[in-house]
């Protein structure tokens, strides 16, 4: 068989290599060009809260935030440091904080378990998933009458209010990031003899965990929400019920510490779920990291 | 018979790809085969089918394969949320299943890195975990997916030269899917080519222990299976004939 080519020797060199201008250069030094965003600063998230307050009270130094519509910043201060004296802030915030943790946990258990039961089966999908997504549709202030006729106004009416509030968002974020688990480690799990609950354990749990989290997060802000709603309709006792008691007094002091006290509460639950996911998700490495 | 595989008549049909047209094939316990065909034979099917992961295929004929059986993929598959020596115990029993993994990762030449999360490691060393992985459950059957297929050239020679050395000390059988020629002479006894899903060749690659003699049978049978890849080689321009392990 013949070679493909031949090599032909040139006779004489017919051209000289093109002149190229010389392109226009730049000198290149680090952190130029970087599209991610740098090293977080870990307290970097106060700054919009600290520039509000600066914001509120220069509106209340200089009088053009009239105190009947919104008292100043150190109003609501005296106000607590007077609450707090007597008590009365702790004990409502306490029964506040209990009410929520009961209602996170149950709302958080029963969204990751039914996520878990319609994610890995295909008939648990079938039933669970259109019941939830029902379920959605229908706000929280419209089931209270309802929640009211079964369990009665007492603790478990509002325990229960808050979870039904947050098993939505926690199912919801985990099913679907169940459900993006890549079939590659579902081939591994199999390769690797896991049984059904080591895969669950193994693969299906941590996989679904930065879903879950965020779910999580969600949740917390709706338990708030959901709080506020059965405190302020129905209680005796919690920051929802002080709020109430200090508007048919017209005490709008307490009612800002009221307020205060709820940002302040999401806030550090918000936090607190961040922690957990910057703690629990060490082995990701993205944009933020 | 004594074959560890035993494979009789298997047939796989897909709706989208991936045909086994009956293929028989028996490995011998601690031998180290190498499946060879281009993309498309049905190498990957074939090796699937023995590994039992071809739940949506259709087909007929029988496997046996052994009770302990490991594989290893193109990628390495670490789990990104365990550490790499959990990684490497995972689905393990027993008490000693932490010595073992520490073994095993020592075997690869990783110790000290049990603690590190897979993000830290190169693609070289994940392969390296996986196959501490595959080997720390002492497996009468290696199956092996191009497990070199997606390393540097360079990480790739060490990875042959790993994966030869613990074969030899823990003696599985290994089925090594490849469409590498010099990989497949390099590493096999015996090396099988699948085209269209049937078998149309198994070669004994029995190389001499070195020298020129081992260069040049290494060359033949390159050669050899090039063609029955459907490479057109010459023996005198082929890059194959001229490279510098036969000249040298």
């Amino acid at each position: 068989m013949n070679a493909p080519f031949q090599l032909v020797t040139p006779q004489r060199v017919t051209a000289l290599p093109p002149v190229i201008d010389l392109p226009a250069l730049r000198s290149v030094r680090p952190g130029q060009h970087r599209l991610g965003l740098g090293a977080p600063l870990s307290w970097g998230w106060v700054l919009g809260p600290l520039l509000l307050i600066v914001y509120w009270s220069v509106l209340s130094q200089t009088g053009w935030l009239d105190p009947r519509i919104l008292p100043a910043p150190w109003t609501a201060v005296t106000a607590g440091v007077e609450l707090i004296r007597d008590g009365r802030l702790q004990d409502n915030l306490a029964i506040s904080a209990w009410r929520a943790a009961q209602g996170l946990l149950f709302g958080t258990l029963v969204g990751v378990g039914l996520a878990l039961l319609s994610g890995l089966s295909l008939l648990g999908g079938y039933v669970i998933d259109g019941l939830v997504q029902l379920k959605r549709g229908i706000p929280v202030l419209a089931l209270i009458p309802f929640m009211i006729l079964w369990f009665g106004v007492g603790e478990g009416m509002k325990v229960t209010v808050i979870a039904v509030t947050v098993f939505a968002p926690v199912y919801i974020q985990t099913h679907a990031s169940l459900r993006a688990i890549d079939l590659k480690q579902v081939e591994l799990a199999e390769t690797l003899g896991l049984g059904r609950w080591g895969f669950i354990r193994h693969v299906v749990l941590p996989g679904a965990l930065p879903g879950l989290l965020t779910g999580l997060r969600f949740g917390v802000t709706a338990a708030w929400l959901a709080l506020v709603v059965v405190e302020q309709l129905n209680a005796t006792s919690g920051i929802g019920y002080m709020i109430t008691l200090a508007r048919n007094y017209a005490q709008t002091d307490v009612m800002l510490v009221g307020l205060v006290v709820y940002a302040l509460l999401g806030l550090t639950s918000d936090a607190a779920v961040r922690l957990i996911q910057t703690r629990a998700l060490r082995w990701r490495r993205t944009l933020a990291s | 018979m004594s074959a560890v595989v035993q494979v009789r008549g298997l047939v796989r049909r897909f709706t989208r790809k991936g045909v086994l047209d009956g293929v028989d094939l028996d490995i011998a316990p601690g031998e180290f085969v190498a499946l060879l065909g281009r993309s498309g034979s049905g190498k990957s099917t074939m090796l699937r089918a023995l590994a039992g992961l071809d739940h949506e295929a259709e087909g007929t004929g029988e496997i046996l394969v052994p009770e302990r059986l490991s594989v290893i993929f193109q990628d390495a598959r670490l789990l990104p949320w365990k550490r790499v020596l959990d990684n490497v115990v995972l689905g393990l029993d027993g008490t000693d299943r932490q010595a073992r993994g520490i073994e095993a990762l020592a075997e690869v030449g990783l110790a000290g890195r049990e603690a590190s999360w897979p993000y830290e490691l190169s693609g070289g060393e994940q392969q390296r975990v996986a196959l501490a992985r595959s080997l720390v459950r002492r497996p009468a059957l290696l199956l092996a997916d191009e497990p070199f297929g997606a390393l540097d050239a360079l990480t790739r020679i060490r990875m042959h030269a790993l994966l030869r050395r613990l074969s030899a000390v823990h003696k599985p059988a290994v089925l090594l899917v490849t469409h590498d020629v010099d990989e497949a002479v390099e590493l096999a006894d015996r090396v099988v080519v699948l085209d269209d899903g049937r078998i149309v060749a198994d070669l004994p690659v029995r190389l001499p222990s070195e020298g020129v003699a081992r260069r040049e049978r290494a060359a033949a049978l390159q050669n050899e299976l090039l063609g029955l890849l459907g490479v057109a080689v010459d023996a005198a321009t082929s890059p194959y004939a001229r490279s510098e392990r036969i000249t040298a």
